[in-house]
């Protein structure tokens, strides 16, 4: 790789940050502004239902700045993000940091294998089926269409019901080791794959059509052998370009999945804060789930650069 | 798109979205008149009846208070049908003027309007829809409105996609070259050519509405029990799938049915708008 192309790279790359960045902001402010239009006093929501005095609603207020004019308050909260204060939660008396902080990993955990589950998915389902003749193609991509069209909590329920309950193969809860992270995966992934896998069995049949695959073939080269060294990584480029769109995809779907399956992590942890109402908890995870996305985007778009050599010069 | 979809033989695809449209078509009965597809109360609980399974005298079984499930699945149709087409508006209603202008305009205003579009569109959506009612509180309207919200960015990026691919055309320049002012341009060629896919897109998104409302009322944010809506229902039929499937399995598969008829006919439309069927 020559000095030119890493540096457009950082440079394409920094800017991208820098716009990750702007999301966040853009995302907390929000947040703020939405914290404010929620009718009812703060003060009381945190202090609970124990009948707090004048006094002690004035002194919790002077210590969150709350008896500040709104910029100010703004500026403090802003200061405080920045020092990792998410604040305290409502409804658990606790540190939304420290909450969150013990439930970030198996939600990483899990969206990680599903998203790995979906991708081993696709490649072995459109390698098998696409480009065939008759009525292959047509199951191989019809299929993909009932996969793509299966909402992860039904499909959830759906397992539950036949592997941990009629087969008893896999434990119906719990997040504790590989066995209780087969499901959960199985049933963010299988969607996942069915859109995946239009992208790819459509770029993989027009790459299978391509003049170098012909050559391929004239040369004697096994038809498997085409397909799996010749045109895959050619067709796998869309598909990675969704990569950004399945993880805001995968993280959705963690809510409920999560919920389904009893597991740890952060979208349980936000239904239930949400159910509650427990404001502070509920933007504390969507501002990490923020940063998360941010910082798995700009990895994905780094990867993708450097896989797809050609895209080093029309950048910007 | 290719020709490698053409390869399908027509007369399945052509088949395919018959069914999916007779089955949109019932789905539309069934929201306007329930009573044409069933005698029972969606609601009348007959303790006795409890944990029926599917059979002759109900068709869908019963759950847990011995309510009619395959009624309950027919009663649900119009709220999820109601839900879809007010969430798929108000995402459009605010999409059409973002994607407008982030396509019609130039230079410093489109690419930020863009950018603020793409980051939104991959941004997890139940997370804003969740961030949504946890401020407004839940319920049918807020869900609607959290929905349409959730999907916005989606359709935003597909009109300014398609008024950047009509406005780069062939007979826009030759419109323009002919010296035609660019308000009738936009108005005349622009606007009807750009616009006519997303009918085909608005179809497809009901179908994915449904999804997501049904999510949120899995959640216990939007329909309350004991309401006959799919979500609902899933929701609370959950508690039983160990011994009673049937409480769960019919709801989804109402949902996935239905999202699977718009896709299909939605692709169908798609192809005969670009004249391959």
């Amino acid at each position: 790789m020559n000095r030119e192309r890493l540096w457009r790279l950082a440079r394409h790359s920094g800017t991208r940050l820098l716009g990750g960045a702007l999301v966040l902001w853009v995302t907390a402010t929000l947040a703020f502004f939405g914290l404010k239009l929620v009718p009812g006093d703060p003060a009381l929501s945190i202090l609970g239902t124990g009948n707090p005095t004048a006094e002690t609603i004035a002194a919790f207020n002077h210590e969150y700045g709350l008896d500040e004019p709104l910029a100010v308050q703004y500026a403090l909260y802003f200061e405080r993000l920045l020092r990792g204060d998410l604040g305290m939660s409502y409804a658990q008396h606790s540190a939304v940091a420290g909450i969150v902080a013990g439930q970030v990993g198996a939600t990483f955990q899990l969206t990680l294998s599903a998203l790995l589950t979906a991708w081993v998915i696709v490649l072995a389902w459109t390698l098998l089926t696409a480009g065939r003749r008759g009525w292959w193609s047509g199951l191989g991509s019809g299929v993909e269409t009932v996969a793509a069209a299966l909402p992860p909590f039904w499909l959830a329920i759906l397992l539950l019901a036949i592997f941990a309950f009629g087969l008893h193969l896999f434990p119906p809860a719990g997040s504790d080791g590989l066995r209780t992270l087969i499901l959960p995966s199985l049933a963010l992934a299988l969607p996942l794959a069915g859109f995946i896998g239009q992208v790819t069995r459509e770029s993989l049949e027009i790459t299978l059509e391509q003049p170098f695959v012909l050559t391929a073939r004239t040369r004697g080269v096994g038809d498997w052998a085409v397909r799996w060294r010749h045109a895959l990584r050619h067709s796998v480029l869309p598909g990675l370009s969704l990569s950004g769109w399945a993880i805001g995809a995968l993280i959705s779907g963690d809510v409920v999945v999560e919920l389904i399956f009893s597991r740890k992590g952060l979208g349980r942890q936000l239904v239930q804060a949400v159910q509650v109402r427990d404001l502070p908890l509920t933007i504390g995870i969507t501002l990490v789930v923020a940063i998360g996305f941010v910082l798995a985007n700009w990895l994905v778009d780094l990867i993708y650069n450097l896989v797809d050599p050609r895209l080093g010069r029309n950048i910007q | 798109m290719s020709d490698a979809s053409l390869r399908i033989p027509g007369r399945a695809v052509r088949w395919s979205a018959l069914l999916a449209a007779s089955f949109l078509v019932f789905l539309l009965l069934a929201a306007v008149l329930p009573r044409l597809f069933t005698a029972n109360d969606p609601l009348a609980s007959v303790p006795e009846a409890a944990f029926h399974a599917p059979g002759w005298e109900y068709w869908f079984g019963t759950d847990q208070s011995g309510r009619d499930i395959f009624s309950r699945v027919i009663y649900g149709v119009r709220q999820s049908l109601t839900i879809g087409l007010l969430a798929v508006a108000l995402a459009m209603s605010i999409a059409l003027p973002l994607g407008l202008a982030a396509g019609l305009t130039g230079g410093w205003l489109a690419r930020g309007i863009g950018w603020v579009i793409e980051v939104l569109f991959a941004f997890p959506a139940m997370v804003l829809a969740l961030l949504f009612v946890a401020i407004f509180g839940g319920g049918i309207g807020p869900l609607i409105i959290a929905t349409g919200l959730g999907t916005s960015p989606g359709y935003a990026r597909m009109v300014r996609g398609q008024v950047l691919s009509v406005r780069n055309s062939g007979y826009i320049e030759a419109a323009r070259a002919l010296g035609h002012p660019p308000s009738r341009i936009i108005r005349r060629q622009l606007l009807p050519n750009a616009m006519r896919p997303l009918v085909v897109v608005a179809t497809m998104g009901i179908g994915q509405t449904v999804v997501w409302s049904s999510a949120l009322s899995f959640l216990g944010l939007g329909a309350k029990p004991p309401a006959p809506e799919w979500g609902t229902m899933l929701s609370v039929g959950q508690d039983f799938i160990a011994n009673a499937w049937w409480l769960t399995f019919f709801p989804g598969l109402f949902i996935v049915l239905t999202t699977l008829s718009t896709t299909v006919v939605g692709r169908f439309l798609q192809r005969r708008l670009e004249g391959r069927v």
